[in-house]
């Protein structure tokens, strides 16, 4: 898993039907320390996030449908956490706003 | 996911039976501000709806497959969706063709709201006291 920033959400009319009621959420991704380590995925939402909080993203496909309980949808990266606090691995709390 | 623009497309006439009707788009990746990043990819459109110019997102890996009809056909990045706006914490869309300006002050707001980008509201961090 992964940890990022919410920054954005993407919006789609057109898409899978996979995608319908979901809502897809721009993220970047973070180090451990909460700087960018570069880089952004779009990611269904499974936990209600909002703009600007720092999330555990899961990029695994099987995982994902699993939580989502979409069996077959074409659906890899899901935020699956919100996170309030990482220690270590790098220079503390890492939640910074 | 990630988004990504449609810049061209495949076509194949040789190919194995699993991909006969797929649509082949070449697809160069962007990242958040829409900027080029990486090399471009050939992704089957599963919206069938897609087309040159057109911002898209795109599943990558073993889930581009789940996308199509038969999810056994042997494909590595799927469109499976065409964006109509990237809303940004900063409440730009650079997916947005040409920003409309904000109105000048004492004009009357006429006709609906403008469906423009509207910023997202930025949320406190969850169960923390104020440091």
């Amino acid at each position: 898993m992964k940890l990022a920033r919410v920054v954005g959400t993407v919006v789609s009319t057109i898409n899978s039907p996979a995608f319908d009621e979901r809502t897809l959420l721009l993220c970047d991704l973070l180090d451990p320390s909460g700087a960018p380590a570069g880089g952004s995925m779009i990611a269904v939402d499974a936990v209600g996030a909002g703009a600007g909080e720092m999330v555990l993203l899961l990029d695994e496909g099987n995982s994902a449908r699993q939580i989502l309980a979409a069996p077959g949808a074409p659906i890899r990266t899901v935020i699956v956490g919100i996170v309030d606090e990482v220690t270590g691995g790098g220079a503390g709390d890492a939640d910074r706003d | 996911m990630q988004l990504g623009r449609v810049v061209g497309t495949v076509v194949a006439t040789v190919k194995v039976p699993g991909l006969t009707g797929v649509k082949l788009l070449v697809v160069q990746p962007l990242d958040r501000a829409l900027r080029p990043v990486g090399g471009q990819v050939v992704a089957a459109d599963a919206v069938h709806m897609a087309g040159p110019g057109e911002l898209v997102y795109v599943v990558a890996a073993r889930e581009a497959a789940q996308a199509m009809p038969d999810p056994f056909v042997p494909v590595d990045h799927a469109i499976v969706g065409i964006v109509d706006a990237v809303r940004t914490l900063a409440g730009d869309d650079p997916a947005a063709p040409r920003p409309s300006p904000p109105p000048a002050p004492g004009e009357p707001a006429g006709g609906p709201p403008a469906s423009g980008p509207t910023p997202l509201a930025r949320r406190g961090t969850r169960g923390r006291a104020p440091s």
